[in-house]
């Protein structure tokens, strides 16, 4: 006996679908089940960082003259006491990587559940009252959206010093406008849909239909759009540290990294070189996650 | 129609008061500029001087009031480090950023443009999947480090394009390049999953049962719609194209408004701090209010919601 | 004796998806003449609006396959003609209204822009001559100051008069065929009424051959000469529509029949058909409708009854025809 499965992206709702004229069925492309490359990477990376402190590593920061600038291990010179080199002042590669990556993935991580917590209530709470306080919101969320983080990351950094929450803090204060434009046009969405008419009508308060009836409706978007800003956010973290108004020395960050590397791009390539594919890698792992996500929570999310 | 663009010049207007109000404050909180510019051996009386001569001994009110009538008339003040009036940089300075924007969103037009569209159109086929490829790498790669590899094996090991911006049209390309490559990546890409959605529709269903030819189909009737949502996220990439200018000028000593930022920056240069802010902010806002008008046109629905 | 508009014959058309693949339209065969209707009923999955599509093969790609059988408009395959043909053939010899009106105009064009579009093609009309032909045509579907209208968006329009303009667009070349893909589901009931009524008006206008896909036995009734029913991407049974209505032979239709409520008839219940609707993916050799059939036998499980005649014009599949 036939079962019909209903709902969802990924059910076999052939039936439903070739009735009526908008449906359509499309041969899909096989999808993975789950995304393993892209976890894998990330994984490879968060453990990394956690574990820094307890791998056998040499300290990222000491620095000895005498084994400057050796190129990692399959090259002539290489040797496995630094297997991915050093840079110019002696310092290991690899440890130097590895605990960039603690820097990299953290202040990806936190800015972005800040910025994704304050504009997610922001959005709500327009999306829900509507009316003035919508307005007021959204003007505000409009001046914001467009400003350069950069700029702004820069003139703290020079005002207050270069530090890892005033790197966080500067993109925070402008990404959250991302998230709140989005989460207040979904809610508009779900404002249409009966089911809010009828907690109201059965004496819900505002706040108790946020949290309990809206907000768990726009947890999918939500997910969809951290895991796909957090590559984002590495990047510009990458470009401060890079331009030296991001983490300061003597901490490893990757982007001051490159900078470091600069002058001798073509003689020492891997000290530049190394630390971009990783913020490649990285970044391209969550990214690559972010779609998987997006296909499989909500595909309706295609155009973020 | 005009009542929207007044109505949004206005709040264009109000943004940019706070934002000066704003930049004031944090500008002269980079510290002390005096520092940076007398020598070591300035004394009391030096630095009071000083202070007089550039109208820092005021109250903060009265020099706010002078910075923003001044402002208002496009006297930005002089810069501390250089000496010169800062209008006089900033007018010798942003029409090179212009130009390398204008040529990196041309860039990016030129090649997402196509791109996404055939993705959309060939979904599938090896075409969509190169594009997808070329879409993700674009935003997972930092634009910095693609500069400096551009620049150490394209001009200087191949030597095929200059590094530095030498004022011929050759110097354009690495900087350029660099600087929209986010953007094309994300421009193709909201494009495509656009023109995807589009495509599926019933209007474009019914184009078709009428014997509409196909290419019309495709760029006429599907594309109209299919730009609202890049037209919609037009204003950001613009920020973006801003924000990373920033970055890209300073690998490729571009002389232009984002290399004098950063140097006004370092240099803990507030007249040249605020200006630039300023006039970022200002010509953001224009090109978002321009972005608006440009969905309007697009977009007949919103015509009449305004 | 009427000219036969449309003949079509053994059409199939496969869906190839990740489950397995569905036989959309598995075998269907009918005809319909001048300025005749036929009704193409069925519940939804059933493949009525798969049918339609694969008749001006626009089918969705890449999953559907046309899989056989043909297709002829006045002699002429469609089948077998390319892309190209194909083109010149859509709105000018078969025309469709679709469903949804809310949804079927482009929303950045004018109204004007869409009427004009197809009409310059069809007649190669240009200027003053386009501009009065779309009028006029917006006028024969009893749109109020035409002329205007041509200028306006489709978001400023009713969902009726959307539907009219649409209807317009059809019988703009006028076709020899008109689809009419459930043009009044979305209407309020008050105006579909009006809406079928002008259907039947252009129809004994222009004479053109009807295909009208709807799901509701009442439409049926009034709108069609002939009727097939469908169901799994089969037609269970097809004949005259009074002949169905009083005497309908396969169970399926007469499930249906029975499930609608009649007034001042005495019913305690209403009569639904037992089970759902098949997963066309997982379809065994019997019959589709064994599951859910009051008079199943041992045969109809393994064996799919093939078309046989039970009357004059009145066909249908169904071993009891065989009794």
């Amino acid at each position: 006996m036939a079962t019909r499965v209903l709902g969802g992206p990924d059910s076999p709702d052939a039936g439903a679908a070739l009735g009526g004229v908008g449906g359509h069925v499309v041969a899909r492309p096989r999808r993975m089940k789950w995304p393993y490359v892209p976890l894998g990477i990330i994984a490879v990376f968060v453990l990394a960082g956690a574990l820094a402190p307890f791998l056998s590593l040499p300290d990222p920061q000491a620095q000895s003259l005498r084994t400057k600038l050796r190129p990692p291990v399959w090259e002539e010179r290489g040797s496995w006491a630094n297997p991915l080199g050093t840079d110019r002042l002696g310092r290991d590669m690899l440890a130097r990587m590895v605990w960039g990556s603690r820097v990299s993935l953290a202040a990806g991580v936190v800015t972005v559940l800040l910025a994704s917590a304050f504009g997610a209530a922001v959005g709500l709470v327009a999306g829900y009252y509507g009316g003035r306080v919508d307005g007021a919101l959204m003007r505000m969320t409009d001046a914001t959206l467009s400003f350069p983080i950069i700029l702004l990351a820069l003139i703290l950094a020079v005002t207050v010093g270069p530090s890892f929450t005033n790197v966080v803090l500067a993109i925070a204060v402008i990404l959250w406008a991302r998230y709140a434009r989005v989460i207040r046009g979904q809610v508009l969405t779900l404002m249409e849909l009966d089911f809010i008419a009828q907690a109201r009508i059965a004496g819900a308060g505002g706040w108790r239909i946020i949290t309990r009836h809206l907000l768990p409706n726009t947890f999918n978007t939500l997910v969809v759009l951290v895991t796909l800003q957090i590559g984002y956010v590495i990047i510009v973290e990458a470009s401060l540290s890079f331009l030296g108004a991001g983490i300061p020395p003597p901490t490893p960050a990757w982007g001051s990294m490159i900078a470091e590397g600069r002058d001798f791009v073509t003689s020492a390539w891997w000290v530049s070189f190394l630390p971009g594919i990783a913020i490649l890698l990285v970044v391209l792992a969550f990214n690559l996650l972010g779609d998987w996500l997006r296909d499989t929570l909500d595909p309706k999310l295609r155009q973020l | 129609m005009l009542r929207f663009v007044v109505v949004r010049l206005s709040q264009s207007l109000v943004a940019l008061a706070i934002l000066s109000v704003v930049v004031f404050i944090l500008a002269r909180a980079t510290g002390d500029p005096l520092s940076m510019v007398l020598p070591m051996s300035a004394t009391e009386e030096d630095y009071a001087n000083a202070r007089a001569y550039l109208g820092l001994d005021r109250s903060y009110l009265e020099q706010y009031v002078s910075f923003v009538g001044r402002a208002a008339i496009g006297d930005f003040g002089t810069s501390i480090r250089a000496r010169r009036p800062v209008s006089e940089l900033i007018r010798e300075r942003l029409p090179n950023s212009f130009k390398l924007a204008a040529f990196a969103m041309g860039v990016s037009v030129a090649m997402a443009f196509p791109l996404g569209i055939l993705a959309a159109v060939k979904k599938g086929t090896a075409i969509d999947r190169g594009a997808q490829i070329v879409s993700i790498l674009g935003q997972s790669l930092p634009t910095f480090w693609l500069a400096i590899v551009l620049v150490e094996f394209v001009a200087g090991r191949l030597q095929w394009l200059p590094a530095v911006g030498d004022g011929t049209l050759a110097s354009y390309v690495l900087p350029g390049f660099t600087l929209g490559w986010f953007v094309v990546a994300g421009m193709m890409r909201l494009l495509r999953s656009s023109m995807l959605e589009v495509l599926d529709s019933e209007y474009v269903k019914l184009a078709r049962v009428k014997g509409v030819i196909e290419p019309r189909v495709v760029w006429l009737h599907a594309l109209k719609n299919a730009l609202i949502p890049v037209v919609t996220f037009a204003g950001i990439y613009f920020s973006i194209l801003v924000t990373t200018a920033i970055v890209v000028e300073t690998v490729f000593a571009w002389p232009g408004l984002g290399r004098l930022a950063y140097e006004g920056i370092t240099g803990r240069d507030f007249p040249v701090i605020q200006a630039v802010v300023l006039v970022t902010a200002a010509i953001v806002a224009v090109v978002n209010l321009g972005v608006d008008c440009l969905y309007a046109v697009i977009d007949p629905r919103i015509r009449v919601a305004r | 004796m009427s000219t036969t508009v449309l003949d079509v014959r053994e059409l199939r058309t496969h869906l190839v998806t990740r489950w397995g693949t569905i036989k959309a339209v598995d075998g269907l065969s009918f005809t319909v003449d001048e300025g005749e209707t036929l009704g193409l009923v069925g519940e939804s999955g059933s493949g009525k609006s798969m049918t339609c599509l694969s008749i001006v093969r626009l089918a969705p790609r890449p999953a559907a396959r046309e899989a056989g059988g043909r297709v002829l408009l006045d002699g002429d395959d469609l089948l077998a003609k390319s892309a190209r043909e194909m083109q010149q053939i859509r709105g000018r010899r078969v025309a469709m209204i679709l469903q949804d009106p809310m949804s079927s105009l482009n929303p950045v064009f004018s109204v004007g822009m869409q009427m004009r579009e197809p009409v310059a093609s069809y007649h190669g009309l240009r200027g003053r001559a386009l501009q009065e032909k779309a009028a006029a045509l917006l006028a024969a579907v009893r749109i109020p100051a035409p002329a205007e209208r041509l200028r306006a968006y489709p978001h400023q329009m009713s969902g009726g008069m959307r539907q009219r303009v649409v209807g317009a667009m059809a019988i703009a070349a006028p076709p020899r065929l008109l689809i009419a893909d459930e043009p009044t589901t979305s209407l309020d009931l008050t105006i579909q009424a009006q809406y079928l009524n002008l259907l039947k008006e252009l129809q004994q206008q222009h004479r053109f051959a009807m295909i009208f896909v709807t799901h509701n036995l009442g439409i049926v009734a009034r709108m069609c000469d002939r009727v097939a029913v469908m169901y799994a991407g089969r037609i269970v049974e097809i004949g005259a529509v009074r002949t169905l209505f009083t005497a309908p032979r396969h169970p399926y239709t007469q499930a249906l029949l029975a499930s609608v409520p009649r007034l001042g008839a005495k019913q305690e219940q209403l009569t639904a058909i037992d089970g759902q609707p098949p997963d066309l993916a997982t379809l065994g050799a019997g019959c589709a409708f064994a599951p859910r059939c009051a008079h199943v036998m041992e045969r109809c499980r393994v064996e799919a009854p093939p078309e046989t005649a039970v009357g004059a014009g009145h066909q249908m599949r169904c071993w009891l025809s065989a009794r």
